[in-house]
């Protein structure tokens, strides 16, 4: 990949830091009137995920790294590895437990996830802003309250555990903020 | 802002001059890119072609007239520095620089003060303030002494205050360290003071200014910050030409060093400083900054009409 230069680091762009890919969240242009030029640079490691700080000379150079996020759909899991598909080429992609991470508890088959390759690989997977899942378990509601309250958790079909209000039941299917991991609303 | 700076200078007969913007030579310190241009005589060959500069600041030209007898100066104009753009710098800038004869930088110091706390009186109901020497404040922030420290205790403090690659980025280079461990370490804790005066430079960091009289380690400099920002840089003006020949060879290997260009140095200002420039004392303020400062905006180009890249 070619090389950029501090002056072209903007967020989002893509590079490689100590190995690993990174993306760009922040450049600042440090100088004082007399001395020395410095970028000061925040960066997401994307493979841990960790947010970094780092200052460079400027007109230091970084590799860019082959970083493109992809839209597919999640088809399913053999235990080991996830499995993508990008529906135009049909291109198939096997994720594993570090790259899925904290996605796995969102993913449910067919759904559409944005998965980030490096390299052609997979190395991050974000589940869609919402989702919908069905209750495989959760207490019964008390009997005249409808809403309110300080709410029960519910056990969702991909094991993932969320609070929702007592009137919701077992069976059916709920909406979820994946960002936040909260309670939207009853599907019907 | 403009009309209240010519008032306050008016009051204290200091003169407004106009020096150009564009000259044949440019300044000769290595952190500073001048814009570079072609003078062409109408009907000219290209053997009757110009270099000239735009002016990083009119110190030089400014220095020629006080050599010539004018007496006190003020001067607002544009200056231009290439290769510089962030939330803080735009490649063309508005400087208010003055020259005071027979004044120390105290004296100086307390002009400048007088100045800005007029001008940010209307929108802070406080203005606190303080002057300190850098080596103090340096020791205070950063837990070691700017002067004497060796690399190796530089790069273990820029490590205590979480910058490890600091030792790489600074390799042997004194100046360097410095304005890295500042700008990182020192600069971000005087955010909570409006103004700060912080003089005595160490003798590594001394642009144009004059060394001290009784201390060979420091520079009668002076830099004033308004919120943690950046906003001037002031000296005991350098008057012995000797000296400031000494100071362009030193900026020139630098430049070599760094793999610059060497630019001329500036033999009109050496020749006015042989003549005699008055003993004074003079600063440059950053208008933008203080426009950010007085508007409490956060990125220059909340108070310019169109930055560089609209302009």
């Amino acid at each position: 990949m070619a090389l950029i230069s501090t002056s072209e680091f903007k967020g989002g762009l893509k590079v490689m830091l100590d190995g690993d890919p990174c993306t760009i969240l922040e450049n600042e242009f440090v100088k004082p009137g007399k001395g020395q030029a410095f970028n000061r640079v925040r960066l997401r490691n994307l493979k841990t995920g960790r947010v970094v700080e780092r200052t460079f000379k400027s007109g230091d150079t970084l590799e860019g790294a082959d970083v493109v996020d992809t839209d597919m759909q999640y088809l399913y899991s053999d235990g080991e590895q996830w499995h993508f598909m990008a529906p135009e080429t049909f291109e198939q992609h096997g994720a594993d437990a570090n790259a899925v991470s904290d996605a796995v508890k969102w993913l449910k088959e067919q759904d559409m996830c944005t998965v980030t390759l490096f390299n052609g690989s997979p190395i991050a997977v974000s589940p869609p802003n919402f989702v919908e899942l069905t209750i495989t378990e959760t207490d019964p509601g008390i009997r005249g309250d409808t809403s309110g309250g300080g709410g029960k958790p519910a056990t969702l079909e991909t094991g993932a555990v969320v609070r929702v209000p007592l009137f919701v039941q077992t069976g059916e299917v709920i909406k979820v903020d994946t960002r936040t991991g909260e309670y939207v609303s009853r599907v019907k | 802002m403009l009309r209240a700076i010519r008032a306050f200078f008016a009051d204290r007969e200091v003169l407004e001059v106009e020096t150009p913007l564009l000259a044949a030579r440019s300044a000769t310190e290595p952190h500073l890119v001048p814009f570079e241009t072609l003078f062409r005589p109408a009907g000219g060959g290209a053997g009757l072609q110009q270099r000239l500069f735009l002016q990083t600041s009119p110190e030089f030209a400014m220095k020629r007239l006080l050599a010539s007898g004018l007496g006190s100066i003020y001067q607002i104009c544009k200056a231009f520095r290439n290769e510089e753009r962030g939330r803080l710098h735009n490649p063309e800038f508005t400087l208010l620089e003055w020259y005071r004869v027979g004044f120390s930088l105290n004296e100086l110091i307390r002009e400048t003060e007088s100045l800005l706390r007029g001008l940010l009186t209307p929108s802070r109901p406080t203005i606190r303030s303080f002057c300190c020497d850098y080596r103090s404040l340096f020791e205070q922030e950063v837990g070691t002494d700017p002067i004497n420290a060796d690399f190796p205790a530089l790069a273990r403090a820029a490590e205590r205050l979480g910058y490890p690659e600091a030792a790489v980025l600074c390799a042997e280079a004194r100046p360097v360290w410095l304005d890295f461990l500042f700008s990182q370490g020192v600069q971000p804790k005087l955010a909570d003071w409006d103004l700060v005066f912080v003089t005595d430079f160490p003798a590594c960091l001394p642009s144009l200014a004059r060394n001290h009289p009784d201390n060979p380690a420091i520079v009668e400099r002076v830099e004033v910050f308004i919120d943690g920002i950046e906003l001037g840089n002031g000296f005991h003006e350098l008057a012995d030409p000797v000296e400031q020949a000494r100071r362009f060879e030193e900026d020139m290997a630098a430049r070599r060093a760094l793999g610059l260009h060497e630019p001329e140095k500036d033999v009109r200002l050496l020749a006015a400083l042989a003549a005699g420039l008055p003993d004074c004392s003079g600063i440059a303020i950053g208008l933008d900054r203080l426009l950010m400062g007085i508007l409490g905006a956060s990125h220059i180009e909340d108070v310019l009409a169109f930055p560089v890249e609209r302009a």
